[in-house]
Formats: structure tokens, C-alpha cells, sequence
């Protein structure tokens, strides 16, 4: 279970650091913060509601996710090549990112619940929409960030080559999040919701599968 | 394999003279030139990715051209495509796009091949540019192009082939479409393969003459 120390080594850092979790929680905050601010005067449509939040999620999944490569030290990286595999790292990096960009998405949810209004009628459904999309936002964008980390410009390339690849999550929990605004029920959403866990098992699965070959360099 | 690549060529010449011949003011024969298109970009794409398979297996500046040439041509195809949709489509919706599902996931395809010579421009040492652009046209080709197949079906489109539109079936029909229809894709299919194999060749003269230089030097 050499995958587990990593989740721990990565959690144990995080919260020792401080800054990286509390600056991303601070930006969450400050984004949701403008909203209110801009959004205070009027009603908020549903849809616009929903356009919001994944724009929130999404953006801030990115910055979650680009500081676990682009971030860290080479001496981190050299130590960790000898130290455990590829499979292990990856699965490591995968299952902790897939926990803090959940972490994020609820936290961004609550926020926006918060300081925005909720107009959310299937909460299950909901909530189990931001949990299927963080987890696709999370195995996507790791495998991209460590692509992007070994290249001259990476904050730009992450953009770049994570965009494509996400539209079509963000398609799928889009659209359930208009099922969930209308109050459809499961029957309306369960395409949507299997095509999700398919996005993600493949994604994820491509991930465990490529990482080793970008690794070795 | 130049004599290989030669019979390709006069076969490919010979099979896509066809469809020309046939041509008359009907928005059907779009399905002649604009279907074909689609066809190989995918296949170009898929050799493409199957290319970078091979790179990662064996890493060769030979598997990484070959790679990369199939991927440029799969983009000329994708132009050619979306320019012979969107006149096609300017006769028959009336507008050249209107995002149409089917509109929508090809712009996505063309985003993620974007992507893919972004990430080649920005990495200098030419080992990893090719290590990580395989991994990334893997990604890519495996997470995007399923679900540009998938995800439009979903959604309702006025493309033909869903939404109650008459689709392949209903033209295939007519036999003598057919006879036409076929030879078209693999005319198309094979001349793609040539332009590549033309990319792949001039980069191996122009390789060759550099090296000459050098000794001369």
C-alpha cells in the first residue's frame, strides 16, 4: 500500500504548508465573494446559476490540480524516483487530488449556497454530480499537469491541453445540473451519471497506464 | 516502401477521380466529399495514435514523424471536413454553424489536435517532445474521440443519421450511391495516408541533407 503513505506524505505537507490549501480556499472565497457582489442587486437565474458554479468548480480544480507537478521542487521529484514506483506515485497523486478537488468543489458549493441562493431540487443527485465531475476533473488534469510541468511554459500549456480534454465532464455535469434545477429525478439523469463514471474510470485508467512513460524522464 | 507507397498513391488517384465525375446540384453529394473527410481524420488520427503506442514502446524520431505527419494530416482532414460541412450546411440549415452538437464536438477535436502541436512547439529537447506528445495524443485520442461519437446521440441534432433525420441507412439504399460512396472513403482514406507519407518523406530528405551538411562542414 505504497500509494497510501503518498496520499498521507501529500496531506501532511499540505497541512504543514498552510499556505497552498488556505490560498486556495481564499481564492474559492474571493471568487464567490465577486459574485455576490455583482449578483446582489438582482435575481440569479437558474441556468446562469449553474454556469457560475462549474466556471468556480472548474477554475478552481485547475489551480488545485497544476500545483501538485508544476509546484513542487525537482529534488522532491528525484527523491520520489527512487524511492517508490511510477504505479504507486501515480495512483498516490491521483487518489490525493481526487480527494482535494472534492474537497473544493463542496467547500465551492457551500459557499455558493452561502452567499448566493440554492436553487438546487435533487440534492443526492446533485451532490453525487460534484463529486463524479471532481473526481473527472482530478484524473484528467493530473495525468496534463505533469505533461505540462516537463515544458518551458507550463501555466499556459495546462490551460491549453486541459480544456479539451474536460469539456466534455463539464458537458455531462452540466447537463445533469439543469436535471437537478428542473427537479427531474434519477430516471433523467442516469445516462448522464454512467457516462460520467465512464469518463472517469477511462480517463483514470489511461492515466495509471501513460504516467510511467513521463516519469522515466 | 517508396514503390509501396507509389501503387498507394495511383490507387488512391484512380478511386478518388470517382466521385467527381458524379457531381450534380444535389446537397446529397455532400455525402461523397464531406463524409469521407470525417472517416479519415479518424483513421489518420487513429494511426496517429497507434504511432505514438509504438514511439512509447520504442522510442525512434522515425515512430515520432510518423506520428506527428499522420496527426497533420488528420487536421488537414478536419478542415476539409468542417469547410465541406459548413457549406453544406449553409444550404440546408441556412447558417455555416449553429452548434449543432455534431459542430460542436468536431471544434472540440480540432481544439485537441491544437493542443497537441502546442505541446510539440514548446518542448526544445526532442527525446521528451517526443515522449510526451505521445502521451498526450494517446490521452487525447482515447478520452476525445469516443465521445465525440457518444455524446452527440444524446443531445438532439439536426444533423443527418439522428434525431429522425434520414441518416447512412436511408441513402445507403440506393445501390449505385453505395458503389460510389465506398470507393470514396478508402480514395480519401488512402490519398490522407499519401499526404502524410509526403510529410514523412520530405522531413527524411530534409534530415538527411542536414546531416550531409554537417560532415561537409
Amino acid at each position: 500500500m505504497t500509494w497510501l503513505y503518498i496520499v498521507r506524505k501529500e496531506w501532511t505537507l499540505e497541512l504543514r504548508k498552510k499556505s497552498i490549501l488556505s490560498g486556495l480556499l481564499l481564492y474559492l472565497f474571493s471568487i464567490v465573494f465577486i459574485l455576490y457582489l455583482t449578483f446582489s442587486q438582482g435575481v440569479i437565474q437558474p441556468l446562469v446559476w449553474s454556469a457560475l458554479l462549474w466556471i468556480t468548480v472548474l477554475f478552481t480544480a485547475i489551480n488545485t490540480i497544476a500545483k501538485s507537478f508544476i509546484a513542487e521542487r525537482r529534488g522532491i521529484f528525484i527523491y520520489f524516483y527512487y524511492a517508490v514506483s511510477a504505479r504507486d506515485f501515480i495512483i498516490g497523486k491521483l487518489a490525493y487530488n481526487a480527494l482535494l478537488c472534492t474537497l473544493m468543489s463542496t467547500v465551492g458549493y457551500g459557499f455558493f449556497i452561502l452567499f448566493l441562493e440554492d436553487p438546487v431540487q435533487d440534492h443526492g443527485i446533485f451532490l453525487l454530480t460534484i463529486l463524479l465531475a471532481s473526481l473527472g476533473f482530478a484524473f484528467s488534469l493530473t495525468l496534463i499537469s505533469s505533461i505540462a510541468a516537463k515544458t518551458n511554459n507550463s501555466h499556459v500549456l495546462m490551460a491549453v491541453l486541459s480544456f479539451p480534454i474536460i469539456i466534455s465532464v463539464l458537458l455531462m455535469a452540466i447537463k445533469v445540473t439543469k436535471n437537478c434545477l428542473d427537479g427531474l429525478g434519477w430516471e433523467a439523469s442516469n445516462d448522464e451519471l454512467l457516462i460520467l463514471l465512464a469518463i472517469n474510470s477511462l480517463v483514470a485508467a489511461l492515466s495509471y497506464l501513460l504516467f510511467p512513460y513521463i516519469w522515466r524522464s | 516502401m517508396a514503390v509501396a507507397l507509389l501503387t498507394y498513391t495511383t490507387m488512391a488517384g484512380f478511386l478518388a477521380d470517382v466521385p467527381r465525375l458524379h457531381i450534380v446540384n444535389e446537397t446529397i453529394r455532400a455525402l461523397y466529399f464531406h463524409v469521407p473527410m470525417w472517416f479519415g481524420m479518424v483513421a489518420l488520427f487513429f494511426a496517429s495514435a497507434i504511432y505514438a503506442v509504438k514511439n512509447l514502446r520504442t522510442p525512434s524520431i522515425t515512430n515520432d514523424l510518423y506520428s506527428s505527419s499522420l496527426a497533420h494530416a488528420g487536421m488537414l482532414y478536419g478542415t476539409l471536413g468542417m469547410i465541406t460541412g459548413m457549406v453544406w450546411a449553409h444550404y440546408t440549415w441556412g447558417t455555416f454553424w449553429h452548434w449543432d452538437p455534431k459542430q460542436t464536438g468536431a471544434a472540440i477535436t480540432y481544439l485537441v489536435y491544437l493542443a497537441y502541436f502546442v505541446l510539440r512547439i514548446s518542448v526544445d529537447n526532442s527525446e521528451q517532445r517526443a515522449r510526451l506528445s505521445a502521451v498526450y495524443n494517446i490521452f487525447a485520442f482515447a478520452a476525445m474521440i469516443p465521445l465525440i461519437f457518444i455524446i452527440p446521440r444524446l443531445m438532439d441534432s439536426m444533423h443527418p443519421g439522428s434525431g429522425g433525420n434520414p441518416g447512412f441507412n436511408v441513402y445507403d439504399l440506393d445501390s449505385r450511391m453505395r458503389l460510389v460512396f465506398y470507393p470514396a472513403v478508402a480514395g480519401w482514406i488512402l490519398t490522407g495516408f499519401w499526404f502524410a507519407s509526403l510529410r514523412i518523406r520530405t522531413r527524411q530528405v530534409e534530415e538527411h541533407l542536414s546531416e550531409i551538411e554537417y560532415e561537409n562542414n
